[in-house]
């Protein structure tokens, strides 16, 4: 059966309609330029269930858990759920972390860089440049023969875990709701202000995350690898996606006057470019290596491949460490160790690269 | 038929042991096995932007071997 939304007017529709809801989710409550982040939302994952404590940065995003029980439901529906696992995963695990707080120097996924470009926030072009500049770095080693191994086949089970993590998830923001002005109830930590606080409602929240979660496993959609492959291959595939969704969030900007172009004053977002460019680098070399952007690690984790799932809990846990040990920008500026953060990340990256090798 | 058996690989390494196979071999056939969905429609796809058409695409046991052929 051939798979539409994997052509290139497939892939075109699937960076549309995100590029439509994501504006939207903004304005039914998301934070600004944040219709969808994956970084900002894992994020606001970890605090939600106290593995860091900043105030501001706390809620169980249903958008996340959406994304992985509907790429899921998509792989089941076509026959494409293949639990595989074993492609050096405590790598993955570690370029999970620092592609995490590569994003939190900038402050956004490569979603978000769209978005806030979309937005009119100048500075995410400083992101984007440093996502592309990452992504070139990340081919250079797969021209060299950079690999990580093959994964292999597994029980249904290791394809299973994190889309039950997310079931769980789901089930603890079911049975412990946010109450208003209170910072917590039961197991899971509220922001009472900050973006931790602004929040679409959560089924709609929900119902938008399974339904890119089904369209963006079907069509691949992937922001990391439409930079890669024309870097790469010359291929401008899933290019036409990320340029679709670009374009859709810039017009709905418009009509829903969300659009203020500018540096300055900027929703979660600071104006050291220089910061701004390194912290992109950092993730869109540990996307690249480890062969998606978050999105699409979230898709490939429902799915059934165990190697992205474990990405996901190493960007999880990358979020705690970047708020626990003062990583993350804020819209004041970057974190007091961002800087010391951007360079180990760099140096750990480089040393994956050169030292992961196909074997012979 | 040279053989490229990329089963297991993540993206994008099955597209770019295909595309170095076609770089060895200016015509004929190349067999490429792969066991992702995603992968057989990124090497078909790859293939075919490179003048090499898809003669089989045959499923077995949740893999497919992919035959692509030049004149």
């Amino acid at each position: 059966m051939k798979n539409f939304l994997a052509t290139r007017s497939g892939i075109v529709i699937v960076g549309l309609v995100i590029g439509i809801l994501a504006p939207l989710l903004q304005y039914m409550g998301n934070p600004g330029n944040m219709g969808i982040c994956v970084a900002c939302f894992e994020r606001d994952i970890a605090g939600a269930i106290g593995m860091h404590r900043a105030g501001v940065v706390q809620y169980l995003r249903p958008e996340i858990i959406g994304f992985v029980l509907g790429a899921m439901v998509a792989a089941f529906m076509s026959r494409d759920f293949r639990p595989r696992v074993g492609s050096a995963p405590i790598v993955r695990f570690v370029l999970g972390v620092f592609a995490m707080i590569g994003a939190l120097v900038f402050l956004g996924c490569p979603w978000r860089a769209l978005l806030r470009l979309a937005g009119g926030d100048l500075n995410a072009v400083f992101g984007i440049v440093g996502l592309v500049a990452g992504v070139w770095i990340g081919t250079f080693f797969f021209r060299k023969g950079y690999s990580l191994g093959r994964a292999t086949k597994a029980p249904a089970t290791v394809g299973l875990i994190m889309p039950a993590i997310m079931l769980g998830a789901l089930v603890l923001l079911l049975l412990f709701p946010q109450i208003s002005g209170q910072p917590s109830n039961g197991v899971l930590f509220y922001s009472l202000k900050g973006p931790g606080a602004m929040h679409a409602p959560v089924f709609i929240a929900l119902g938008v995350g399974l339904l890119v979660g089904i369209i963006a496993q079907r069509s691949r959609f992937c922001t990391m690898g439409a930079f890669r492959d024309v870097i790469l291959f010359g291929q401008t595939h899933l290019l036409s996606g990320v340029a679709a969704l670009l374009v859709a969030a810039v017009v709905v900007n418009l009509l829903l006057g969300q659009f203020h172009a500018g540096f300055a004053g900027q929703p979660v977002a600071h104006t050291q470019g220089v910061w701004n460019f390194m912290g992109m680098v950092l993730a869109g070399l540990c996307f690249a290596l480890a062969g998606g952007c978050p999105g699409r690690q979230l898709f490939l984790s429902g799915e059934g491949d165990g190697d992205a799932a474990v990405f996901v809990l190493g960007m999880i846990v990358g979020a705690a460490f970047a708020h626990n040990f003062g990583l993350a920008s804020s819209p004041k500026g970057i974190g007091p160790h961002g800087m010391a953060a951007v360079i180990i990340g760099l140096i750990v990256c480089l040393i994956i690269g050169f030292t992961m090798r196909k074997k012979a | 038929m040279n053989t490229v058996d990329a089963r297991g690989l993540s993206c994008p390494q099955p597209v770019l042991d295909t595309l170095s196979a076609i770089a060895e071999q200016l015509a004929g056939s190349i067999e490429i096995l792969v066991d992702t969905q995603a992968s057989r429609e990124n090497v078909c796809r790859a293939a075919q932007s490179k003048g090499w058409a898809v003669a089989s695409d045959t499923e077995e046991n949740d893999e497919y071997r992919i035959v692509i052929t030049k004149d």
